[in-house]
């Protein structure tokens, strides 16, 4: 009973239907949508990048006074030839770099060590107080990342780093040694015991996955329990704790404001603050020939560990759940355990907090004597003999302004970001299998890559003049979202992804088959079942736009000055109460952030990771 | 209120698999037609371009007079045009909406007054034996009352055809058995065109006007329950379709004769070739334990009682006959058993081709 198949009579006709299934295909809601956000990570993502490469390779104006003959806007390999050889490459890209890599290295490792072990406490054993660790662990992370670089140095610098005395110093009289207040080791301390985090999250989220009978099969096979640990337990943590590497190593790599404070004053330079150096003197060529070098370090790194690992061994371990995990017995070492944990929780909370908050009481600074505690830096008037004349504050309009821009900012950004977020993980989700859904899903990675200096570095170069459609936006508070839209567009995406594949693709299907228009699919069905996963994305943006600094130091101008920037300021001219009270500010702000979002359903820290 | 479907020369590939092969298919007005296959058959598939959720690579659609998918004229009307309902095999209720809401969803997208939407849900619900359930969330309910729920949800907006991709696969056995006598008076009651999909031959038997068996994309059979049963159109359906599963003896036939290596059974085989397979009902052997004429001496492998019959696995050198009875069988393990072959009930197929040649009387 085969039909004949109607021949089309014109090729008129044929080129019709062509023309009608390609208006289809293209109408179809997740084609459009990831059409759209290429777009807009073209403009985002791709042309910054762009721009950022061309810089280095054409002849910019501030070249004229080495190469007066030189045309501007020409090709040449100047800015690498200086970059990259002889001592000046020495000194402004080998040595930096080394001392990147080595905090990299150290923060990640130390972080590793300090959050994977947590995690196995809280999850794994019967250690008394488990909850209250588990809910302390995150703090640090809303903390401002160079909080701990502030506290640090209350409490350890000293007379033969060349400053007032620390804590330490009025405590024993001695100072302590010039290594232990700046350099290497307390950035790589402060920056490990903020990126901790990550690791605890993921290897708590993974262990929490793995079916113990695993385990037991382990145990039953004779294994020691140290053996089932090193044979069964971590190399089925392994994707989790690669996925933390990557995530804290690109950003301690790219960070800059431990460096900046703990570095800088000793002249131990990272690429990070050598970018804002160059940036500073208008080598806006020769900081961005650094954050090349960042961005393909930072790759190379990302690769290698996945080359390591393997996409065989890659078993999914995240997102099972049900299973009753066995529980280590401690026995004798509980207490102690239990003691250690609750006390590196106040080492790491607790002592830097209450440190800032000395700091900023004492008239001051260095004298810890009762008599020195006064209220001036925070609200006392205006006074020339402090803080350049600037009142305290609490009583600083210029405070209040830029308290409202991170606000601001942080909101705009956690909105946009979220909206993106769901935007991209249906773009992705629906068009799964498709190669337009890869490349959605791969351009979404690259911000990820490029170390957060760096990419405020290259947003400099954008939108200096009009750009197509786009205004010119360098030094408007828009400018500011966009960039930090754009940084988090790989989280957004990440956690959209997981928001999207909790929804059925049957509950889409059923508003079609009901006639439901695209938009009101999204209204009434796709945007209220990823609501969690909205709220989950738009508080992690929250709390990371609030305290983010490495991203927009660069960009900011005296009228879009946000707290973050502010505190860097401050301490930069000296006035490091001040910017021990802005950092309090800021973490107040962001801890009411946090309380009042996560009172929505799904305001979870894990999940706008995407865990 | 109901209507024809007819799919002409259809086909739908993913990369390089062919989901669905160029199927033809017409179906009445009312039918309650059954698409039948193991998994990954391209049934639901096949469901799915009906709905307009896949959009095929060749073919055409029409629902009634309506042409609804074309592919040479790049013509695919959206799911919402072509009048018609889904029942998914997870039911696919909206969670964050009470039954009233899932159910007014698509009746506001139709725009009709209030008081008629607050009606059909009344009559819909009334209808699946759910009335009182209008204020429930989708989680406060169990698995069977979303089952009728969504059924609902389908009724309520009335559509001219009716699709269901296996609604009954997520029950337990015995509420898809009442499920099956209510969605069977439920279409007779609507007789709306009807187009189903399982894995699930019971199910397609009783339920069905018509069953269509599908196997790696391609139409094997189409016909009504009974035909497809007795007369299996190739070796593929009459091995799917039956339970216990049919016996099939390899054989070579002669003009008057089948002979079966172990035994042999008198019979026409005009029309058959040399080598071919004897495919018979378990059913339609009759078994003894005495000696009989023309009966086959068998040794009882297994006998397996269920209450209302028993199955029971003879053997005889390498060949192996399931046979049913009714009533609790009391043969005993390794009894010597008789089993007549009745020529008239065999279906004889050619063991290359696989296709039916001779078909029983």
């Amino acid at each position: 009973m085969a039909f004949p198949v109607a021949a089309p009579q014109f090729d008129s006709m044929r080129l019709l239907a062509s023309v009608r299934r390609f208006a289809r295909w293209l109408t179809s809601t997740h084609v459009l949508l990831s059409l759209i956000m290429l777009v807009v990570m073209f403009y985002m993502v791709i042309i910054p990048v762009y721009r950022m490469v061309e810089t280095t390779l054409t002849w910019q104006p501030h070249d004229l006074t080495r190469e007066p003959g030189a045309k501007v806007g020409a090709f040449t390999l100047f800015h690498y030839a200086r970059m990259l050889t002889g001592t000046f490459g020495k000194l402004y890209l080998y040595t930096p770099l080394a001392h990147s890599m080595t905090i990299a290295i150290g923060a990640t490792l130390l972080a590793l060590v300090i959050g994977g072990s947590l995690a196995w406490l809280v999850v794994r054993t019967d250690m008394p107080g488990r909850k209250l660790i588990n809910q302390l662990a995150v703090i640090p992370y809303i903390m401002p990342s160079w909080t701990l670089a502030q506290a640090w140095l209350v409490f350890f610098k000293g007379r033969l780093s060349g400053g007032t005395p620390g804590v330490l110093e009025w405590l024993t009289g001695q100072s302590p040694p010039a290594w232990l207040s700046y350099g290497p080791v307390p950035i790589i301390i402060c920056s490990a015991l903020h990126y901790y985090t990550f690791f605890f999250l993921f290897v708590s989220a993974a262990l929490m996955s793995i079916d113990s009978n695993l385990e037991e099969a382990g145990e039953l096979a004779g294994a020691s329990r140290w053996r089932i640990l090193r044979k069964i337990t971590l190399p089925l943590v392994l994707p989790a704790i690669l996925s933390g590497f990557i995530m804290t190593f690109s950003k301690v790599l790219g960070t800059f404001g431990g460096p900046n404070i703990l570095g800088t004053p000793v002249r131990y330079y990272v690429v990070a603050t050598m970018i804002r150096g160059s940036m500073g003197v208008g080598d806006k060529a020769d900081a961005f020939v650094l954050a090349i070098v960042l961005v393909l370090f930072s790759m190379t790194i990302i690769r290698l560990n996945q080359r390591l690992v393997g996409t065989r061994k890659s078993y999914e371990t995240i997102g099972g759940r049900g299973f009753v995990a066995q529980v280590n017995k401690l026995g004798a070492m509980k207490r102690p355990m239990m003691i250690g944990a609750i006390v590196f929780q106040i080492m790491v909370i607790v002592v830097p907090l209450g440190l800032l908050i000395w700091s900023t009481l004492m008239l001051k600074d260095g004298n810890y004597s009762l008599s020195n505690l006064s209220l001036q830096h925070w609200i006392g008037p205006r006074n020339t003999i402090y803080n350049h004349g600037e009142p305290g504050v609490l009583l600083n309009p210029k405070i209040w302004k830029t308290a409202w821009n991170s606000i601001r900012l942080s909101l705009w950004t956690a909105f946009f970001t979220a909206l993106l977020g769901i935007i991209l993980g249906y773009a992705i989700v629906k068009g799964r299998g498709t190669r337009l859904s890869k490349w959605v899903e791969q351009l979404a990675f690259v911000p990820y890559i490029v170390p957060g200096i760096a990419f405020g570095a290259v947003y400099i170069a954008m939108f200096i003049k009009p750009l197509g459609p786009i205004p010119a936006l360098y030094g408007t508070f828009a400018l500011l979202v966009v960039v930090s839209v754009a940084k988090h567009i790989p989280y957004s995406s990440r956690s959209g992804v997981s928001a999207m594949m909790q929804v059925g693709r049957e509950l889409e299907e059923a508003g079609q088959i009901a006639g439901a228009s695209t938009w009101r699919r999204f209204r009434r069905l796709i945007f209220p079942l990823t609501s969690s996963g909205f709220v989950a994305g738009f508080l992690l943006t929250f709390i990371t736009t609030m305290r983010e600094l490495s991203l927009i130091i660069l960009l900011v101008t005296p009228q879009t000055q946000v707290l973050a920037s502010q505190t860097m300021f401050y301490t930069e001219n000296g006035d490091g109460q001040m910017a021990n009270a802005v950092i309090l500010i800021l973490i107040a702000l962001v801890a009411i952030g946090h309380f009042i979002i996560s009172r929505f359903r799904g305001g979870s820290l894990k999940k706008g990771l995407g865990m | 209120m109901s209507t024809t479907i007819t799919i002409r020369n259809l086909t739908k590939r993913f990369g390089t698999v062919v989901a669905v092969n160029n199927i033809n298919l017409s179906i009445e007005p009312g039918a309650f037609l059954t698409l039948l296959g193991p998994s990954g058959c391209g049934k639901t598939t096949l469901l799915r371009c009906l709905a307009g959720l896949e959009d095929p690579d060749g073919g055409e659609i029409y629902i009634g007079e309506k042409l609804v998918f074309a592919y040479d004229q790049g013509i695919s009307l959206p799911p919402g045009q072509r009048e018609l309902g889904l029942v998914f095999q997870n039911y696919a209720l909206w969670p964050h909406m009470t039954v009233r809401q899932n159910m007014a969803f698509a009746l506001e997208i139709q725009k009709l007054p209030k008081d008629e939407i607050a009606q059909r849900i009344e009559e819909s619900l009334a209808e699946v034996q759910m009335a009182g359930y209008a204020e429930r969330y989708p989680r406060e309910m169990s698995g069977g009352q979303q089952q009728r729920i969504a059924l609902a949800r389908m009724l309520a907006y009335r559509p001219k055809v009716f699709l269901m991709d296996e609604p009954l696969s997520n029950l337990d056995a015995r509420l898809r058995m009442d499920m099956r006598a209510e969605l069977k008076h439920l279409h007779h009651v609507a007789g709306a065109t009807t187009v189903y999909v399982t894995h699930d031959q019971v199910e397609a038997l009783t339920m069905s006007s018509q069953i269509a068996v599908m196997k790696e994309g391609v139409l094997q059979q189409l016909d009504t329950p009974g035909h497809v049963y007795h007369y299996p159109a190739n070796l593929f359906v009459a091995d799917f379709i039956g339970n216990p599963k049919v016996n099939l003896l390899k054989g070579m036939a002669s003009d008057h004769a089948l002979d079966l290596g172990q035994f042999q059974i008198e019979m026409d085989t005009t029309g058959a070739p040399r080598d071919v397979v004897v495919a018979v009902r378990p059913e339609d052997v009759t078994i003894s334990t005495q000696p009989a004429p023309g009966a086959v001496e068998f040794t009882a492998y297994s006998v397996l009682p269920s209450g209302a019959d028993s199955t029971i696995v003879a053997q005889r050198g390498e060949v192996e006959v399931t046979v049913k009875v009714m009533g609790i069988s009391t043969i005993n393990l390794d009894d010597k058993i008789w089993l007549t072959f009745d020529p008239k009930s065999l279906n004889l197929y050619d063991e290359q081709s696989g296709n039916l040649v001779v078909s029983r009387k």
